[in-house]
């Protein structure tokens, strides 16, 4: 059986001894990448500290590499597990070198010097995290994404077999996000590096994480995979989403549907028709979406945003019904929006439509800017 | 690169404390050249009985009391700057001094009263006591405070309540019982015996030492309590420890040369940013070198400016560490804004 580098029995976490999430039992093995999800302020940090024992634990036990951590001396936990935090850091005059090195810690003699040995070590994490051509910068004078990824350098280099993160990628932009989760990944896949973090974004948890923990309450809401985690309904009941969508197969999030019955009628397809379902939510007009394919991109977006939306089933032409039901909603509109998509073939049906709308008297739109100039 | 700045920087040091200390001996109301001073101490040449005393028991207790004593109180800085992560701690934040004025008032007062006379080795306990009570309060709140910022404003706090009953004591004592505390509070090197010197240096050499010892945890600390826990530090020992450390330092300072101020906060600094780095390895004998030279000149300006009337060692101090701490906050915040 595969021994677990990290496992949480039945733990309690809190402050003051009051527990704010009790019964946390997971376990996390070698090389394994485990995200904590949640909204604000559920204790995603605090069972994090509590693991890193910043934090007393209330009941249960946290074990690494199956022993009970609160018999492992400071420096031997140092030794296998090294923390990323929040907190701010401000030291005068060090060099990102410098702050780095200090992960050697509980590797050095009793004055820290550094060997040439602890040296390459230190050098190594740097170019892990590419940060090597900022070795030698005041690491007060560093930008945000620089500062994380020597954050993660100083853990790397104390050589730990678990790294916890405690939301490495808030404050980061989109580019350094998907650049520190890289070498997290690369970290957890190439050096066996287990890694327990916390996250914000859940379409990134999704994508880089084995295991996901959804913290919630009093207890852990729900503990998996993120193909058990991530349907619809688990992420909207965690997050408490009244208004928007989150669509987890795809990580794509829309914003609330505009209210009321339809004002005009959109024939899409082939992610064409995407740009004008949000434009017409951005403005606050219902619509009604058709007849799309049940296996079109545009439907991913449509779903949650139009009003109605007619759909054949995947790779299937449309049936009378859904022409008809169709013909019935640009019955009651008094526009229609011609998205631009081929129409032929599979998708003949909507090029009927089209010619029934102009038949009868609708206003056919067939560009974003004329959109934007329509009165709706 | 660092490493000849840093052999540059030492170097500078002493070369500059050995000059300070001949320059300190040659200068005063007899004036000594710098080779009879040398064959005096070094040779015990007393051909020159007069000169040979001035150098042995006035010039040379002082110049190395001052230095022992400066170095002592730069420590002390760079050790509560270390533990409040903040360069513009000093040491006698912590109430230190003015728990030792008002332990220094109670005795004077008492001794006056009981024995009608206050002999100065009761003045030098008298002060150092009343450093370590007024620590030891300070301790009780660093177990239990977690923020730095509310320790180093219950320290302001208990600095004021000391001032507050000091003065009520004053206002009821005779004013030729208290000439003692007024000498005191504002700090002196005169009068300096050997005996001071065996004694201070028997408390700050080791402590020094123990400093030393401890600049791996010290330098790990710099990170940030988290981070030095994760490591393996014990935060709560550790900083108790630094508060200790930094206390008998301080209390040894104010026992045997009064509050002197500023040198804690500037001198660190400016070895700060000379060796331009934090590391306690480095930092450690640097502010205890540049502290003893810093004393050792400002003593001599002090007894030599405006002679023979001898100035306090604070106001030479103050009007050179002020301004370096209103740089020092000046181009921090011109740092920030970058």
């Amino acid at each position: 059986m595969k021994s677990d580098k990290l496992r949480l029995d039945s733990l309690a976490v809190g402050y003051n001894g009051v527990p704010l999430i009790s019964d946390i039992t997971l376990s996390l093995a070698k090389g394994e990448i485990l995200t904590l999800i949640g909204p604000n302020g559920a204790g995603k940090s605090t069972i994090l500290k509590s693991i890193t024992r910043h934090l007393a634990t209330i009941a249960g036990t946290v074990y690494l590499d199956e022993k009970n951590m609160q018999t492992i001396k400071g420096t031997d936990v140092a030794k296998q597990l090294a923390v990323v935090l929040t907190e701010r850091i401000r030291p005068e005059l060090m060099t990102c070198f410098e702050f780095v090195s200090a992960g050697r810690y509980p590797y050095t003699g009793s004055f820290g010097m550094l060997t040439e040995q602890d040296r390459e070590v230190v050098k190594k994490a740097l170019e892990k995290v590419n940060a090597l051509d900022i070795a030698d910068k005041d690491i007060s004078r560093i930008s945000d994404g620089q500062r994380q990824r020597v954050l993660l350098a100083r853990a790397i280099c104390q050589e730990p077999e678990v790294i916890v993160l405690d939301e490495p990628t808030s404050f980061l932009d989109i580019r350094h996000k998907i650049e520190l989760l890289g070498i997290l990944s690369d970290m957890a896949k190439n050096s066996g590096i287990s890694v327990v973090m916390s996250l914000h974004e859940i379409d990134l948890a999704q994508r880089i994480s084995d295991k996901i923990v959804c913290v919630k309450g009093d207890r852990i809401a729900a503990y998996g995979t993120p193909e058990e985690i991530f349907s619809d309904d688990t992420i909207k009941k965690l997050y408490d989403i009244e208004c928007g969508s989150f669509n987890a197969l795809l990580g794509n999030i829309e914003l609330a549907s505009p209210c009321g019955e339809p004002k005009c009628f959109v024939i899409g397809g082939g992610g064409l028709g995407i740009p004008y379902y949000r434009a017409l939510q951005k403005r606050g007009i219902p619509f009604a979406a058709g007849i799309l394919l049940g296996n079109d991109i545009d439907l991913a977006v449509a779903a949650p945003l139009a009003k109605y939306v007619v759909k054949t089933p995947p790779f299937m032409t449309a049936s009378s019904g859904d022409i008809a039901e169709a013909e019935k909603l640009i019955d009651s509109v008094g526009v229609v929006i011609d998205c631009g998509c081929p129409m032929g073939g599979m998708n003949s049906f909507n090029s009927e439509l089209l010619q029934y709308a102009a038949e009868h008297g609708k206003t056919l739109i067939r560009s974003l800017a004329e959109l934007k100039e329509a009165e709706l | 690169m660092s490493k000849t700045r840093n052999c540059i920087v030492f170097l500078l040091f002493l070369i500059l404390l050995i000059a300070a200390v001949i320059l300190s001996a040659h200068v005063g109301s007899v004036s000594i050249s710098a080779k009879d001073i040398i064959s005096i101490v070094f040779r015990g040449d007393r051909s020159n009985s007069v000169a040979y005393n001035i150098i042995w028991k006035i010039r040379l207790p002082r110049i190395v009391l001052a230095s022992l004593l400066g170095g002592a109180l730069s420590l002390s800085g760079f050790l509560i700057q270390t533990f409040f992560r903040n360069p513009i701690a000093g040491p006698f934040v912590l109430g230190i001094s003015s728990g030792a004025k008002l332990f220094l008032a109670i005795t004077t007062i008492i001794m006056t009263g009981l024995f009608n006379q206050m002999p100065v080795s009761v003045t030098v306990v008298a002060s150092f006591v009343g450093s370590l009570l007024s620590l030891l309060l300070v301790l009780l709140f660093t177990g239990k405070v977690r923020n730095m910022s509310i320790l180093l404003v219950i320290g302001i706090m208990i600095s004021y309540i000391c001032s507050a009953i000091t003065d009520l004591l004053i206002n009821f004592a005779n004013d030729s019982d208290i000439v003692n505390l007024t000498h005191w509070s504002k700090g002196t090197f005169s009068a300096a015996t050997w005996q001071d010197v065996y004694i201070s240096a028997f408390i700050v050499l080791p402590t020094l030492l123990v400093v030393f010892l401890a600049s791996k945890p010290m330098g790990a600390y710099l990170l940030g309590e988290g981070y030095a826990k994760s490591l393996g530090v014990d935060i709560k020992l550790f900083r108790i420890f630094l508060v200790l450390l930094t206390g008998v330092l301080s209390s040894c300072v104010a026992a045997f040369a009064g509050p002197i101020s500023f040198v804690g906060i500037a001198v660190p600094h400016i070895s700060r940013q000379l060796l331009k780095t934090s590391k306690p390895i480095l930092m450690i004998p640097a502010s205890f070198l540049c502290g003893a030279l810093f004393c050792v000149l400002c003593d001599l300006a002090a007894r030599t400016l405006f002679a023979p009337t001898e100035l306090s060692i604070s106001t030479v101090t103050s009007a050179i560490g002020a301004p370096i701490v209103i740089w020092l906050l000046i181009s921090r915040r011109r740092k920030n804004e970058v």
